[in-house]
């Protein structure tokens, strides 16, 4: 059978109808999506989604039961080895080698892609300048602060000059500044010319950074687009959010349910997503005790709409 | 001429080996010099001679071996457990163009060698005590290499089934403990009743004791063939097994 080609210029990696079982269990369950060369490609998912599964099959560390995947012009797994001489990843656990300092860490890791020494070597100056971390070469990684661990890692995802970074929840665990410093990082990345896999459930992160994200749950991709058209066709424009103790009762008007498109009530919250929000805020503010705050719709009411607001633990 | 893909991983190990190294040095040293002088002079003054040596003699050519196969332990299980499951060096590995089996090929070979030392620093310890300086020392060496890949392999296997580092405690107290009383480390297998004697000859330990043992005494072991046949092929079983078993934890 001859399988549809891909624009091999274009396109870095391309997943059709991607399947894995982990005996009864179902983790991925039909994937398809294509990743365009110098994009920020976006996995969203809340917890168990299969977001990480899905990132080992397509390094070729987990065998899927059915699908294809094509990584930099390679069949995954069969030639996975040849595909991760172009690909960096950056893990959640960041894995680095406690043992060792910053400079050692890069180096090691090195040796792995079979580089020779004096190529390291001449690379590590801009690694570590890349990763802000020039003046604590020698220092070992239990004395780097968590952001500075985040930037080595990415730094030594880079060793081998990829096409292609995996990265497994980037900012996750990081303050704001390191959070903001890292994804400055990633915009330079993509300024020169690398393409991005990132999985996320920081939906400001994917709205900053991904010029496609597809959100998937239960294995299944539910939605596929650029972060704005998601928010413009999955969900209604405006939302209010409603609180106070008697939120239930006021919902449950009929004035307000005329005016809303949808809306949904959890603990002692309605968000209420509409077209105008006028109407709505006239029927709060004539209920006593009741708060209110009025925003566009984002991305993460796209996630919470596609996903539920279930907790997945 | 490409190095060896597991070189890498090897060198790793090595390097972190190297930082460590004074400690660990003086650890292989200290270990078999108390195990020497505690049991063979301690206890060797209470009891007549055995095999026509005395019995520090005796016992250098068993603690050898046993040095070996602690060390190829260790190294195996508590060691390679932490860079597989809790540092995740592993998994950062396969990240790389490498695969689990330049790891653990890696791993095998890294245990071997830091078994290698261990033995090669008690032989050292039985030449300057004057225990004893047979040329054939020197035979023992690649007995102790072997033991330590053998014992490395049977360790791998046991590392790729383990949940957390309790299940080492299980493998030492109910394997590696009575394995090294049944093959005559600490006193002649004739001592033991015939039919378990017989059993026990089948021993990694035991074909590894009687390899050392008579080179250690300056004598050449009878049916070293033999023994080298039985360990070359517990070896092999052993490491191929850990290849699989490793596979499969990591497909999971």
């Amino acid at each position: 059978m001859h399988m549809l080609a891909p624009d091999s210029a274009q396109t870095v990696l391309d997943v059709r109808t991607l399947v894995k079982r982990f005996g009864e269990a179902t983790a991925v369950d039909g994937l398809s999506f294509t990743v365009h060369r110098g994009e920020c490609f976006g996995l969203l998912g809340p917890n168990g989604a299969g977001k990480s599964t899905t990132l080992k099959l397509l390094l070729g560390l987990l065998v899927p039961d059915s699908g294809q995947i094509s990584l930099l012009g390679h069949s995954i797994p069969t030639q996975a080895q040849t595909a991760r001489l172009r690909v960096g990843v950056v893990p959640q656990a960041d894995a680095l080698d406690p043992d060792f300092t910053v400079a050692e860490n890069l180096v090691v890791y090195a040796r792995y892609f079979g580089l020779p020494g004096d190529q390291i070597r001449a690379r590590l100056p801009a690694l570590l300048e890349f990763a802000g971390l020039s003046q604590r070469a020698q220092a070992r990684v239990d004395q780097l602060s968590g952001g500075m661990r985040r930037r080595l890692a990415l730094a030594r995802a880079l060793v081998n000059d990829p096409d292609l970074l995996f990265l497994d929840e980037p900012t996750t665990g990081l303050d704001p500044q390191a959070r903001h410093l890292i994804w400055e990082r990633l915009r330079n990345l993509l300024a020169a010319g690398k393409t991005i896999v990132l999985t996320t459930h920081f939906m400001e992160e994917a709205q900053r950074l991904c010029s496609r994200l597809a959100i998937i749950d239960h294995g299944l991709r539910i939605a596929l687009d650029t972060p704005e058209q998601l928010v413009h066709d999955q969900i209604e424009p405006q939302v209010v959010e409603v609180s106070g103790d008697r939120v239930a009762e006021w919902a449950s008007y009929a004035a307000v349910q005329q005016c809303c498109r949808r809306l949904e009530l959890v603990g002692d919250t309605a968000f209420v997503y509409c077209d105008d929000a006028g109407p709505v805020i006239a029927a709060a503010e004539q209920f006593q005790g009741l708060r209110y705050l009025k925003r566009p719709a984002n991305l993460e009411d796209v996630f919470l709409k596609l996903t539920g607001r279930d907790l997945r633990d | 001429m490409t190095p060896p893909r597991f070189l890498p991983v090897y060198l790793r190990n090595f390097l972190v080996w190297r930082k460590l190294a004074r400690a660990s040095i003086l650890a292989n040293v200290a270990d078999p010099l108390i195990t020497l002088v505690a049991f063979g002079y301690g206890l060797g003054r209470l009891l007549p001679e055995l095999d026509g040596v005395s019995y520090i003699a005796f016992l250098a050519g068993g603690a050898v071996c046993m040095s070996a196969a602690m060390s190829a332990s260790f190294e195996s299980l508590y060691s390679a457990f932490s860079r597989m499951h809790v540092q995740r060096t592993w998994e950062s590995i396969l990240n790389s163009p490498l695969v689990l089996s330049d790891i653990v090929i890696a791993e095998w070979l890294w245990a071997g060698t830091k078994a290698t030392f261990a033995g090669c620093a008690i032989l050292i310890v039985v030449f300057l005590l004057g225990i004893s300086r047979e040329p054939t020392l020197l035979l023992v060496v690649p007995v102790v290499v072997i033991a330590g890949l053998v014992f490395a392999a049977i360790g791998l296997c046991f590392n790729a089934l383990a949940r957390g580092y309790d299940f080492f405690t299980y493998y030492f107290t109910l394997f590696l403990t009575p394995m090294i009383f049944l093959s005559g480390v600490y006193y002649p297998v004739n001592q033991l009743p015939e039919w378990l004697g017989e059993i026990a000859a089948y021993l990694p330990m035991a074909c590894a004791v009687e390899l050392a043992r008579p080179l250690v005494l300056g004598r050449l072991p009878q049916d070293a063939w033999g023994n080298l046949l039985l360990l070359g092929a517990y070896g092999l079983a052993a490491i191929w097994i850990a290849l699989k078993l490793t596979q499969r934890r990591f497909a999971a």
